[in-house]
């Protein structure tokens, strides 16, 4: 069951896994990526959370927006909850005849690359069959927009605001993908809900390895990057087509970008719509602008090298 | 036991897949999307990137939206490749 | 009893001792982080998933942190699950273990006490179990190896009982019963069969019922949910009754909630909890041999507070003297100290009772049975001379 290669809309269609009243903002990207993850996903299918904008919009109780069996237990430990059940549900079918299940956590960027990176780092090492899905917004927005280890360089949160002696967070981007990568697991890749096709197909790779595998995908935060809730999918698409989100995977070590992006848009065409990075066009952050640049190219140059090597 | 410890089952589960859609997010809306059904041709793109989802396909296969829950970002209206939903004012 | 011959004793480690039980009681998934002095239970029950005499998931986590949030998430599925930890260990669980009671939980955890950091130390005291006492946890202290094989199965037993759901803490004194090895009385694993069978959990994570676990509640609905775990613990002495009860026919042994030595004309109680109460009731035989009228309670199980059970046995004492393997700094009283005085101003006995509260053996400081008449003595004079009782805590054993 949903295992072929997702080539139409109408495919998903029906599939949803989630109700509409959940309490996300108008416009999230977090939630247009979790929708698109959960209608391309196999099942029967267990959903697990850390705590997050994702885990709170979608379950006040009494409600729940979710179809499917939800856990939650904290910020940092989705990839090892989504390991308990996983190894659970094994013995449980080997003992009892029970059913098993695909698992997929979500975890904000917050909950995996920093307080849920061990967590996570143990729970690929041990090799339980479970989709990770890092929905990155590159801030911890659910506590308001505090910059975290996926925030870029230059952009201004509430904890790396825009001051006259230092300008935004002055750190690089952590290179999570990489991270992961080195755990040697069958799949991991990124995604954006603006290439859905792309998104959904990986999902259904992902889950067709018998072993854990990760998803890293970009989540216009419209409150946190400050754009209209309108442009949540130009924003994702404008990551892409300036190569700041590279569409890529590694599968069984196997570098490839899934989606080329021969003539890149100028990165400025990215940061100008987003009031937490358009202070870097201003002549005064030249340098730091150029920096991040580099970040970006180095990256897509590396990643296209290796891409090459496996191809 | 009061009437409402039993009515909370045992570590406060929620028994009831999707009711969230008993709460009606349409009530946050500043603009309304309208559909331009001349002009639909039911690709869904608008239904794929709804974060809701608030859209639904009708029987000949274009859309029509889910106002008790469609929150009025618009981003619906933004990624239509015909231009067939135009916001507007409540 | 017969079931007492010495041929069917086996010598075990009391850790050995709850790994046998534990793989008796046919768990489904065992987490767990390796940590002195835990160690040998860990290491049993991998060696029995191994050998496939346990058919169990050893999940192999990288944290205690993680142990109880695999645990938690396992036993949300219905699977039987058991852990073991210590210390900082205990301590680094501490945010997941109101999350295993509070999405009711029934996993069984065995806690080898010991010391907290700094300095370092690996030794018996309860600290660990201590601060974490307000956790919503069961939590039961065994005195030897054969309590600590038993409790694993009665523990199981009241955890999964469908009016508790609470997960149990059995807390057995580090090194001091951790690696002492005496012979264990231990029943057949048809008998363990029977008197646990497999869990079967009313609600679990499945998709044949879709629902949301740990939800987000809001000032309107949390305090009603959290209000559950003190409702189930209320109902815990009575439950844990009818399963010692259940067990004692089966085996001939039977613990309560405390262990009381000749508590019926004691006039000074002797209070007590873990490895600590052999020692006690050799000194309150002594002391009984000089003519002080010494008893002994040895609290068994501590949450929840056994007050029922207690008063009882102290009701016409005349004074208590509570011994703490822990601090509880800046307190009025160590923490079974403040459980024993709250319940005796609830019981209106505290003008009668007065209690010395000793702070004792920290970081695996031993105390003889000699440190205990002494202390006895003590207070049996002053009752004896009227004279008033000392308050406070003292720590006793320090270095002068």
């Amino acid at each position: 069951m949903l295992v072929g290669e997702v080539k139409s809309i109408r495919e998903l269609y029906g599939l949803d896994l989630i109700a509409p009243g959940h309490r996300a903002c108008a416009g999230c990207g977090a939630l247009v990526g979790v929708r698109q993850v959960l209608m391309a996903s196999r099942r029967p299918l267990i959903v697990v959370s850390a705590t997050s904008c994702l885990e709170v919009t979608s379950t006040p109780y009494p409600q729940t927006m979710w179809k499917v069996p939800w856990v939650h237990l904290l910020f940092e430990n989705a990839a090892t909850a989504a390991s308990g059940i996983e190894a659970a549900l094994k013995v449980l079918s080997r003992k009892y005849g029970r059913q098993e299940h695909y698992i997929i956590a979500f975890g904000g960027d917050g909950g995996t690359f920093d307080i849920g990176l061990q967590a996570l780092s143990g729970a690929l090492e041990r090799g339980h069959r479970f989709l990770y899905v890092c929905y990155d917004n590159e801030a911890y927005m659910n506590t308001g927009i505090q910059r975290s280890g996926a925030t870029p360089l230059g952009a201004a949160t509430t904890t790396s605001p825009v001051g006259t002696k230092i300008v935004g967070k002055t750190q690089q981007k952590k290179d999570l993908l990489e991270i992961v990568a080195a755990h040697r697991i069958p799949y991991a890749a990124t995604a954006s809900p603006s290439h859905w096709k792309d998104l959904a197909n990986k999902v259904r790779k992902a889950q067709s390895y018998d072993g854990p595998s990760f998803i890293h995908l970009i989540a216009p935060c419209t409150r946190g990057w400050y754009f209209d809730p309108s442009q949540t999918i130009k924003v994702a698409r404008l990551a892409v087509e300036t190569r700041y989100w590279p569409l890529y995977e590694v599968e069984n070590g196997r570098y490839r970008i899934t989606h080329p992006v021969p003539n890149p848009k100028p990165l400025e065409e990215f940061l100008k719509v987003q009031r937490r990075l358009s202070h870097l066009l201003l002549p005064e952050n030249a340098e730091m602008l150029e920096r991040l640049k580099a970040y970006v190219n180095e990256r897509w140059e590396r990643l296209q090298r290796l891409s090459v090597c496996f191809a | 036991m009061s009437s409402v410890e039993t009515a909370i089952l045992p570590g406060g589960i929620v028994s009831r897949p999707g009711s969230t859609a008993d709460y009606k997010t349409g009530t946050w809306r500043v603009k309304r999307p309208v559909v331009d059904l001349n002009k639909c041709t039911g690709c869904l793109i608008c239904w794929i990137y709804c974060p809701e989802p608030a859209i639904l396909k009708r029987e000949d296969g274009k859309i029509e939206f889910d106002y008790e829950h469609c929150k009025g970002c618009g981003i619906c209206s933004e990624e239509c490749p015909p231009k067939a939903i135009s916001m507007v004012e409540e | 009893m017969s079931l007492l011959q010495p041929k069917m004793l086996r010598p075990m480690s009391t850790s050995e001792a709850i790994a046998y039980a534990v793989k008796q009681a046919n768990v489904d998934v065992i987490a767990a982080y390796p940590i002195t002095p835990q160690t040998i239970i860990v290491e049993r029950l991998s060696e029995y998933v191994n050998n496939g005499e346990l058919d169990a998931e050893y999940v192999a986590v990288e944290s205690e942190h993680s142990a109880m949030s695999a645990c938690v998430a396992a036993s949300l599925t219905g699977a039987r699950v058991f852990t073991s930890t210590a210390s900082q260990g205990l301590a680094l669980m501490h945010e997941v273990l109101y999350v295993a009671s509070s999405l009711r939980c029934p996993i069984v955890m065995a806690i080898a006490n010991r010391a907290l950091s700094a300095p370092i130390n690996i030794h018996c005291d309860h600290s660990d179990v201590m601060g974490s006492r307000d956790a919503g946890w069961v939590h039961i202290f065994v005195e030897n190896g054969q309590q600590a094989y038993d409790r694993v199965f009665q523990a199981f037993r009241l955890a999964e009982d469908e009016d508790v759901l609470l997960p149990v803490g059995i807390n057995l004194d580090g090194f001091f019963l951790s690696h002492a090895v005496e012979g264990i009385a231990t029943i057949s694993d048809s008998k363990a069969a029977t008197f646990l069978p497999p869990r079967k959990a009313k609600y679990y994570v499945d998709s044949s019922m879709p629902m949301t676990f740990g939800a987000f509640a809001l000032p309107d609905w949390y305090f009603e949910i959290k209000h559950q775990v003190a409702i189930a613990m209320e109902k815990v002495p009575k439950k844990l009754e009818e399963v010692e009860k259940l067990y004692y026919q089966m085996t001939g042994r039977i613990y309560g909630h405390v262990g009381a030595y000749k508590t019926e004309d004691a006039e000074v109680g002797l209070v007590c909890a873990g490895s600590a109460a052999g020692t006690a009731k050799y000194a309150v035989s002594r002391l009984r041999e000089k003519g002080i009228k010494a008893g002994l309670l040895s609290i068994r199980l501590f949450r929840p507070f056994p007050v029922e059970s207690i008063l009882p046995h102290v009701k016409d004492m005349r004074a208590l003297v509570v011994m703490d393997r822990a601090m509880s700094p800046g307190a009025p009283s160590a923490p079974i100290g403040q459980d024993i005085k709250t319940m005796l101003y609830d019981a209106g006995l505290r003008r009668n009772i007065p209690v010395v509260n000793f702070v004792y053996g920290l970081g695996g400081r031993d105390i003889s049975a000699a440190e205990f008449e002494e202390i006895v003595t003590k207070v049996a004079k002053d009752v004896k001379a009227r004279r008033r009782i000392q308050r406070g805590t003292i720590y006793w054993g320090l270095r002068s």
